[in-house]
């Protein structure tokens, strides 16, 4: 089974991206999987299952939901493992752009937008810096100059990473980032892996359930905001 | 930047002021890794490093993780930003298989910088599908089983995936600009991010040009997103012309509003473009050198105008100087009454 995980900020399109790409696979009589990993809700698992794709998904709810996804991940692997997909997708929303799900050795990418700005490629930090693939999307509503501009910008972010253009909306692209998903070397346990990235040093009293404000509320990992400097 | 870029634990004693110097980017890298170290310039790396893994209670081993991962990015930098761009002269598209599976009846098609080519067929008739396999360059590895050579030969990968290097500029008709910036400071932009010399004579040479494809001139101070559809499409003309890094410009259909078509061609020639059209606009049609006629998801043949299709070429543009006299008049305020 191949293994692949797709990050990026909200509303890029993964879920499009993904599902364009898996019907092509589908067609080609590959079993595609996809775990979609959410916050506090999600309904993409539904829209997966009506294109036949077997899905399963996860809802960090009061938790960080990279914490979440990185407790679960082995499981999922073990989960696709068992209904013997030819190739497993976890999808998950970057939301803080601190982290990212990467793990290495396992096929990373991440999606962004042509409408995000040109500063967003440099804001999204390791989702984006240590991803194999970058997929842009949305760029047939914004000029060439733009598109051009975005991906110097995705550049010079990642220097290494693959960058192609995927039209979640007319699939223009998706064949192709089909192919590259089943590209890679099977995995059979994900057990010891490693993250790319470490995740956010956290535990404080607000990670406890703490929502009063104030100094005398605060215990564990704070730190806090130097004002001085910003005048 | 002629200094060799120096070892993971060198880079900690440089001082960060000289760092941001040489590397202007690394301040992105540190900025990805969650700090900033611009109040430490006068620190040396390793200094700052301390200090921020103290505040932020890391792991010991973390300061010589950030060092490595520092190193590897800056070499990447190095090269993708030194990249030389190669000189595409031709692109050479290999036949391959119609839906139904028989084999396409254009063997070769050859696009050389110069052409004008127009694509014509009906919806669904494999228009884009040839687009996209220029796009990716496809090895046989499409469902048409084509096969795209630059100058000649199989191409480089980097064709496929690097962020600056893609064959097909696309001119669509539902493209906007977005950004909230003014002509000029919008042309500076993409010129800087194409490392062009001598951008404000450029950007004057675009903006001059972009105003010679439309009726309705607009200033260097008018900001992109308050263009209309005719003034955009004149700037996105002008802009791909003159610095998009791909040699090959798509253009579904160049709209009859305001934009002189025959201008913005030679326009986009003089750019060293091989331009592919999408249309059925007969004009736009006798313009281009050849048209490749597509059914069944293949290109069935390639027609070169004839003398006599030349011949009425004339006429056609006729009517269409006096179509666009008309639209001034209308414009101007005038009757339409005797035409």
């Amino acid at each position: 089974m191949r293994f692949v995980t797709v990050s990026g900020p909200p509303s890029t399109g993964k879920t499009s991206i993904v599902l364009k790409a898996a019907m092509h696979l589908r067609d080609q009589g590959v079993k595609v999987g996809v775990v979609k990993f959410d916050c506090l809700s999600t309904t993409d698992d539904e829209l997966y299952a009506k294109h036949g794709l077997l899905v399963q998904k996860g809802l960090a709810g009061a938790l960080c939901p990279d914490h979440y996804f990185v407790s679960n991940v082995e499981r999922v692997v073990a989960w696709g493992k068992e209904n013997n997909l030819d190739l497993l997708v976890s999808e998950s929303a970057g939301l803080c752009n601190r982290c990212s799900p990467h793990i290495k050795g396992i096929f990373a990418v991440c999606v962004v937008d042509n409408l995000s700005g040109v500063t967003t490629p440099k804001k999204i930090g390791p989702m984006l810096r240590s991803a194999d693939l970058v997929v842009i999307t949305k760029g047939d509503i914004v000029s060439q100059a733009e598109r051009e501009v975005f991906s110097r910008s995705v550049g010079m972010a990642n220097p290494k990473a693959m960058v192609m253009h995927v039209n979640g909306i007319t699939g223009q692209g998706a064949s192709e980032l089909a192919s590259l998903l089943l590209e890679n070397e099977p995995v059979t346990t994900l057990s010891g892996s490693e993250l790319r990235f470490s995740m956010p040093a956290a535990l404080c009293s607000y990670c406890l359930g703490e929502t009063r404000i104030g100094d005398k509320y605060q215990q564990g990992n704070v730190r806090h905001i130097n004002l001085d400097k910003n005048t | 930047m002629n200094t060799p870029l120096p070892n993971a634990d060198q880079l900690g004693t440089l001082k960060v002021g000289e760092l941001q110097d040489r590397y202007p980017f690394a301040e992105g890298f540190f900025s990805s890794e969650g700090f900033e170290v611009l109040d430490d310039l006068e620190f040396s790396l390793d200094e700052a490093l301390t200090r921020i893994a103290h505040e932020r209670d890391e792991a010991p081993t973390w300061r010589e993780g950030v060092l490595a991962r520092l190193h590897v990015f800056i070499a990447e930098m190095l090269d993708f930003v030194t990249e030389e761009e190669e000189h595409i002269e031709k692109i050479t598209v290999r036949g391959g298989r119609a839906k139904d599976g028989s084999a396409e009846p254009v063997a070769e098609l050859t696009l050389s910088v110069g052409d004008v080519v127009c694509l014509v067929g009906p919806t669904g008739s494999g228009k884009s599908r040839l687009l996209a396999d220029i796009e990716w360059v496809a090895q046989g590895d499409t469902p048409t089983g084509r096969q795209v050579l630059v100058n000649g030969a199989p191409p480089d990968r980097k064709w496929r995936f690097s962020s600056e290097h893609k064959l097909v500029a696309q001119l669509s008709q539902n493209m906007n600009f977005v950004m909230d910036l003014s002509v000029e400071e919008f042309v500076t932009l993409h010129a800087e991010s194409r490392r062009a010399e001598n951008i404000p004579e450029l950007v004057q040479r675009i903006w001059h040009h972009g105003n010679e494809l439309c009726g309705e001139p607009f200033a260097l101070d008018t900001p992109v997103t308050s263009l209309s559809g005719g003034q955009s499409r004149a700037l996105m003309i002008a802009d791909v012309a003159m610095l998009s890094s791909s040699p090959i410009v798509l253009i579904d259909e160049i709209e009859n509003a305001g934009i002189d078509r025959k201008r913005a061609l030679e326009v986009l020639l003089a750019g060293n473009k091989i331009v592919l059209m999408a249309t059925h606009d007969p004009i736009l049609a006798l313009y281009g050198d050849r048209r490749v006629v597509l059914k069944n998801g293949a290109m069935q043949q390639v027609i070169t105008p004839t003398p006599k299709e030349r011949e009425n070429l004339t006429e056609l543009q006729a009517l269409d100087a006096k179509l666009m006299e008309l639209r001034h008049r209308l414009r101007s305020g005038e009757l339409l009454e005797e035409i």
